[in-house]
Formats: C-alpha cells, sequence, structure tokens
C-alpha cells in the first residue's frame, strides 16, 4: 500500500529526515518509536503533506500513485488520514458539520452520493458510540475548549467516520490517562482490518500493548536504526533508547522487512 | 510570505459579479452643486415647499461644515462640484403595475437575483428597487396596505403620507448631524418609507435594493422606518454598482423610529463595487444609520454584512431613550485588496435598565484595512444599563490591518460594561488540518471565516444569511494564508 524510499525531509533549511525506506502492506499496523526530536513526527507529518516539510529526496508511492505529487486535501481523499499530535481548533464550526464536509467530499471523489443530514448523523452516532463520545461533542466547535484527552478522542473519532485505507496516528497516546487510552486504542483496533494499514508513532512502548503492531521500527536521528517485530519494543522498554545509539545503523536504500510477530 | 499565504491571498480575490451596467436612458442633471441644483431636483420630484426648505437649511448648514477627516481611512479629496446630484432613468409616465418598468431595468434587477416581480409571490420578502437615484418598483404594497403597512417610495411618502414624513424626517439624523447628513438632506432623491401600525407584526420582510447604475452620479437615499407602538417589522438592505475606474460616493441616510414595545430589525448586506485589485475605483459608502428606541421596551436591532466599497465609514446607532428598551448591533465587515472599512456603533444610554449588545466581526484580507470604532455612552439618568461588546479581528495574510478602537463614557454609577477584543489569524495549522480531512482550501478558507462569523450570521433572516455566506466566500477568494 505504502512505499517510502530513501525520503529525506528539511525543516526551515534543517534535515530532519535522512533516508527513510518503509514498505506497508494493507492489514499491517506499523510502529514507528524513537526518542525526541528523532524525526518520528516529521515522518507522519510529511507523509500527509504538511507545507513546512519539504521533500529534498526519495519517493512515496502510494497504492502505485506519487503520493507527494497530491496536495494534503487530495491525499485525504486518496484514504490517507493522520490523527494530529496537536489537534487544531477551528472556532464557530460545529464538529459533525465539519466532518460532513469532510467525509462528502471524500465522497464525492470516490464517486459515491453525498450523504445528506439525516443519514450523516445516522452513522456519526453510531461511530460516536463506539469510541464513547459524548453527542454534545458533535455540536461543539471543532476542538474548542475540548481537553488534551478530547482532542484525541475526537481525531480518532474522525478516523473512524472518514474510515481511511492508510492511518498515521501522530502520537495519539500523549496526554492520554489509561481510560482514554483503552477507548483510544479500542476504537482503532475495531478498525483494523486486511485492507486498512496504520502507521502508529509513538515515545511510548505503553500504547503498543493496547494496538498491538506487526512491525516496530526505531528512528533515531532521521535513520531508521532498527525494525524489528513486536517483541523490539518491549526491549526498548527495558533499556531505553540509549541502547541503540551505538548499534550499526540500517543504510538508506537497504529494504526493511522486519521479523514476524 | 510563505507559501500557504500566497495561496490564501489567491483564493480571497475573486471578481466582482454585479459589476455590468445597464444601458437606459437617463434623466441625469449636470454635474455641481449650488442652490439651484437642490431647487432643481426639489422640484423635478414635485415637493412641497416645507420639504424644499428643509433641503435649503441643510445645505446652507453643509457649506459651513467640513469634510470629517478622523476616521481611520485615507482616500483622495472627493470632487462636490464633480459629481452628479441627480440621475434617473428617464420614463416620465406614472407606472401602473411592474409590467411597465423599463425591461432594461427589470433584466438588471433580474440579473441581481432580486424579486421585483410579483410572481414571486413565494419569496415573501416586498421589494422597493432603487435604480440610481429614483425608485423603480415597489412590491406587494397592496397586500402590506390591508394592514395599514405603508411600504413605498420616499417621493411617494412625501405625496401620499406628508404629515408622517414631516413628523418624522430629520428627528433622528437632524439635518446638520454631520457633513455627509447634511449633504444627503440638501440632495437626497429617493429611497424607501416604511410605517407600521400600531399592535401590527408585519408579515414579510420588506427590502430595498439599491443599485447605482450611472456613471459620475452619486446616490443619497434615505430611508425612514417607524414602527408605532406594539409594532413589529423586519427589514433588508442590499446594494451593488457597477464596476468603474472612478470612484462613487454614496451618502445615504437611514432614520428608525421605535415606539413603546416596538421591534424594529434593520439587515443590511453591503455589497457596493469595492475596486479593482489595484485599489482603482469603487464606492465611498459614507452612511449615517441611527435609530431611537422611543418608547419603553422597545428594541432595534441592526445586522450588517460589509463586503463592497471602496471606502466604508458608517456607525449603525442606538438611542435607547425608553425604559427596558433594547439596542443591538451585529457586524460583519470584510476588506480585501485595498479597501478600507471604519466601522462600528453607538449606544446611547438614556433610560433606565435598558440594554445593548454589540458583536464585531473584522476580516482583513490582501492589504485591506478594518477599524472598528465604536461608543457606549451611559447617561446620568439610565440605571441599571448594561453593555456588552464583542469585538473579534480575522486577519487573512500578513499585509492586512485590524484595529479597535471602543470609547466609554459612563455617567451612572450602577451600569455593566463589558467588551472583550480578540485578534486572529487564520493560520497554517487551520488550513492544514481541515486540508487534511480533504477539505479543499476554498472551503477551509470559507468554512474558518463563517465559523468566525456565526455569531452575527445567525441574526440574520434566513434567506439572507445564506446569500451574506456566499458573498463572503467571494469577497474573500483568493485572499487566504
Amino acid at each position: 500500500m505504502l512505499d517510502v524510499k530513501n525520503l529525506k525531509v528539511r525543516v526551515e533549511d534543517k534535515e530532519i529526515l535522512r533516508g527513510i525506506t518503509l514498505s506497508v502492506k494493507a492489514g499491517e499496523v506499523h510502529a514507528i518509536m524513537g526518542p525526541n526530536g528523532s524525526g518520528k513526527s516529521t515522518f507522519a507529518r510529511a507523509l500527509a503533506g504538511h507545507p513546512g516539510y519539504e521533500v529534498t529526496e526519495g519517493s512515496v508511492t502510494y497504492k502505485g500513485q506519487d503520493l507527494l505529487e497530491m496536495d494534503p486535501d487530495e491525499r485525504a481523499r486518496e484514504g490517507v488520514f493522520m490523527a494530529f499530535q496537536y489537534p487544531v481548533e477551528i472556532p464557530g464550526v460545529n464538529n459533525a458539520y465539519f466532518l460532513k464536509a469532510a467525509l462528502n467530499a471524500k465522497r464525492k471523489h470516490q464517486g459515491l452520493e453525498e450523504l445528506d443530514a439525516m443519514d450523516f448523523m445516522a452513522l456519526v452516532k453510531e461511530k460516536a458510540k463506539i469510541l464513547d463520545i459524548d453527542e454534545k461533542m458533535l455540536l461543539r466547535s471543532v476542538n474548542e475548549g475540548f481537553s488534551g484527552g478530547e482532542k484525541k478522542r475526537n481525531e480518532i473519532f474522525h478516523m473512524a467516520v472518514l474510515e481511511p485505507a492508510l492511518a498515521v496516528l501522530d502520537e495519539t497516546d500523549s496526554g492520554l490517562d489509561i481510560d482514554a487510552l483503552r477507548i483510544v486504542s479500542q476504537g482503532v483496533n475495531a478498525m483494523r482490518s486486511p485492507d486498512r494499514a496504520f502507521i502508529v508513532v509513538t515515545h511510548y512502548q505503553r500504547l503498543l500493548n493496547y494496538i498491538v503492531p506487526d512491525y516496530v521500527h526505531v528512528l533515531s536521528d532521521g535513520c531508521l536504526v532498527r525494525s524489528g517485530g513486536r517483541e523490539l519494543a518491549l526491549e526498548l522498554e527495558e533499556k531505553g533508547y540509549g541502547w541503540l545509539e551505538a548499534a550499526p545503523r540500517l543504510g538508506s536504500g537497504q529494504a526493511v522487512v522486519g521479523a514476524r510477530k | 510570505m510563505s507559501t500557504a499565504t500566497k495561496q490564501i491571498e489567491e483564493l480571497a480575490n475573486t471578481e466582482y459579479k454585479y459589476g455590468f451596467a445597464t444601458d437606459v436612458e437617463q434623466d441625469i442633471i449636470p454635474v455641481g452643486l449650488d442652490e439651484d441644483v437642490v431647487r432643481l431636483i426639489s422640484s423635478k420630484k414635485g415637493e412641497p415647499q416645507w420639504l424644499l426648505d428643509w433641503r435649503l437649511k441643510a445645505f446652507r448648514a453643509w457649506l459651513k461644515m467640513t469634510e470629517p477627516h478622523w476616521q481611520n481611512v485615507t482616500y483622495a479629496p472627493i470632487d462636490y462640484q464633480g459629481v452628479s446630484y441627480y440621475a434617473a432613468p428617464s420614463e416620465k409616465k406614472k407606472l401602473n403595475s411592474l409590467d411597465e418598468v423599463d425591461p432594461e431595468i427589470r433584466a438588471t434587477f433580474n440579473k441581481l437575483g432580486i424579486p421585483i416581480e410579483e410572481q414571486k409571490l413565494l419569496s415573501n420578502v416586498a421589494v422597493d428597487a432603487v435604480f440610481d437615484s429614483v425608485s423603480v418598483a415597489t412590491t406587494f404594497r397592496s397586500k402590506l396596505a390591508e394592514l395599514g403597512i405603508i411600504f413605498c417610495s420616499f417621493s411617494e411618502a412625501v405625496k401620499d403620507h406628508p404629515d408622517l414624513v414631516k413628523e418624522y424626517l430629520g428627528s433622528v439624523v437632524p439635518h446638520t448631524d454631520n457633513y455627509f447628513a447634511a449633504l444627503n438632506s440638501a440632495v437626497f432623491s429617493d429611497g424607501s418609507f416604511v410605517y407600521i401600525p400600531k399592535g401590527t407584526r408585519c408579515p414579510m420582510e420588506l427590502s430595498t435594493y439599491f443599485r447605482i447604475n450611472a456613471k459620475n452620479t452619486g446616490q443619497f437615499e434615505r430611508t425612514l422606518i417607524i414602527a408605532d407602538e406594539g409594532a413589529y417589522v423586519s427589514y433588508l438592505e442590499g446594494c451593488t454598482a457597477p464596476m468603474r475606474d472612478e470612484n462613487q460616493l454614496h451618502a445615504a441616510v437611514v432614520e428608525l423610529i421605535a415606539h413603546k414595545d416596538a421591534t424594529i430589525k434593520y439587515s443590511t448586506v453591503q455589497n457596493w463595487y469595492p475596486g479593482d485589485k489595484n485599489g482603482k475605483g469603487g464606492i465611498y459608502n459614507f452612511v449615517t444609520k441611527r435609530g431611537i428606541c422611543k418608547g419603553d421596551r422597545s428594541k432595534i436591532t441592526w445586522t450588517q454584512v460589509e463586503t463592497g466599497s471602496a471606502v466604508t465609514w458608517k456607525y449603525p446607532s442606538c438611542i435607547l431613550q425608553g425604559d427596558d428598551s433594547v439596542g443591538e448591533f451585529y457586524s460583519v465587515a470584510v476588506t480585501n485588496n485595498f479597501q478600507q472599512a471604519d466601522t462600528g456603533t453607538k449606544m446611547i444610554h438614556l433610560g433606565k435598565n435598558t440594554r445593548s449588545t454589540i458583536v464585531s466581526k473584522g476580516i482583513s484580507a490582501g492589504k485591506g484595512q478594518n477599524t472598528y470604532r465604536g461608543a457606549v455612552k451611559i447617561g446620568k439618568k439610565a440605571a441599571n444599563a448594561r453593555n456588552y461588546s464583542q469585538c473579534d479581528s480575522l486577519l487573512i495574510g500578513d499585509r492586512c490591518g485590524a484595529h479597535t478602537f471602543p470609547y466609554l463614557e459612563i455617567k451612572n454609577t450602577t451600569a455593566k460594561v463589558e467588551h472583550e477584543a480578540s485578534t486572529s489569524k487564520i493560520g497554517e495549522d487551520q488550513m492544514f488540518y481541515c486540508e487534511s480531512r480533504g477539505i479543499t482550501k476554498e472551503d477551509a478558507i470559507n468554512m474558518i471565516v463563517s465559523g468566525f462569523c456565526k455569531d452575527v450570521f445567525r441574526e440574520l433572516p434566513m434567506e439572507f444569511a445564506v446569500e451574506a455566506q456566499k458573498l463572503l466566500g467571494i469577497s474573500l477568494e483568493g485572499s487566504v494564508g
């Protein structure tokens, strides 16, 4: 589904990603871990097409198309979704209205009929139930006045409604208490399917107790330094990231295929 | 400027789609202004002596006044002698029905989507259409007359209801009020007149549509709305003009009078030609609007969506004279390219327990400059007066400006006055967030701006709210960053 080859990304003249190669197939869950400043979030944002993140080299192929050629909104309509680390507030725009516009933009792109308000509300209420989202949250302005936990849950809720083919979760676990973490993880797990892939960016292994990944990759200083199965995350928890700093890097261009779990 | 800013700017730059001119024969008087011109206008309209005298008084007062320049706007000097003060479609005979309106003019209003045809009964909006200086058609008049409601052009009101006009004309905005009001009082050509009798709720929206067509003319209309005891009326005003290279002056006066227990809602969607991308041409919109809540428990609400004009200078105000009377002002003002707006309100609390609310949303894009200027005055006798003001500014791009000047004058210690203000930018983050959900840039801007204006839009009548929202999208196309 996604083929990333030697991806180099710059933010304001500073090279953050220095050649990432990664292949994600439908149905897989990949975790990207790494210490602060290693480039995890940069990777997520580059995939979503954030204008502040300039790709200087490499390629990203998504479902056979050149992802880097697409504008962020096109990527989204093609089924790429990023759950934000810091979801943005949009005052005065109600959450349900926002989501309806987003969903219908996607449906239109897919040649499907746009949902009317009735059908949309029915769909949304069903999804809200799964994520234990208070219906009042639908009527509030997008993220405005939401607590940190509510914002993250709202991101997963958007994902549930938009049903992406590739979901990138950017540190969705940060700022969540255990209960919220469980609810969010349940939401993600409920969406796991053979034709959907996830890239879960996280600093902590904690999230991976709930969302069990097929592969774990470790980013350090803009390069993938280690890939493995789920046990790699546990090892990291035990030994910390320092342990990997000394390890030899995986060269760019080298295919990274972790062991099956 | 970042790429996102550039893109936003591009989006905000859409063409003015009402910029066509209509080819009709015009009865237009030569440019210039002196007493003879005032007399000529008055005689062309067949006015009574008292009205001519009033005009002349205003004209003489105007001669002694100087153009105000305290506003936060700059524009080339206006040559008052280079303007024609009267232009009318040259149809002389009295119209008996709408079918007799010049087809060119009807076509113009149709093009603008203005329902001046009686057939459009379903729209449930009675319309008075003013083309250049003259009212060309008023719909639904007979239906309204059954209820005793008078809705007609100002000229007709002078003929048919002189006592009402005489009693109220200049009672809220005196002929000496300010430079532009004095000019208007001297040369006003037409406008709309509304009277709602005691205890009557006007069953439909009343609407006036103003169109400046002729070259080198100014439009000076006057609107007078009187709601007698317990009456209710909702009135809408819309305006457009052709695209012309030279600036045109529009100096209107609106007076509202609400008696005991009466309510007047006055909504404006102002879309005069704003000038081109380089700031050439456009309307100077210098308007005086004021209402008086004369009786106890009366209420006046001004709602305005100001997207047009090169320069806008207006402060729809309320004098809260009756006890427990209420004044409200809801405003969205958009300035794009080189547009400038200095707008706001005055709430003058005189009666006891009077309340006022001010919600102002200024949106600046391109090199637009947007100023909110508002005054809240609480008089000595206005015990327990309340005011709440909220002024928010939204900046699109980084070459525009927003300014806020609130003035307070409180002479009664029981008053409670609150003021909140904020300035925000449509950030790259907001844009990217919307886009990352599949929403296009244009839709994202519209959505963010509409969200920003929500508090005002919900005060507009339904059809207008939809139109205003569309207009906002058009005004800002090509502007976001």
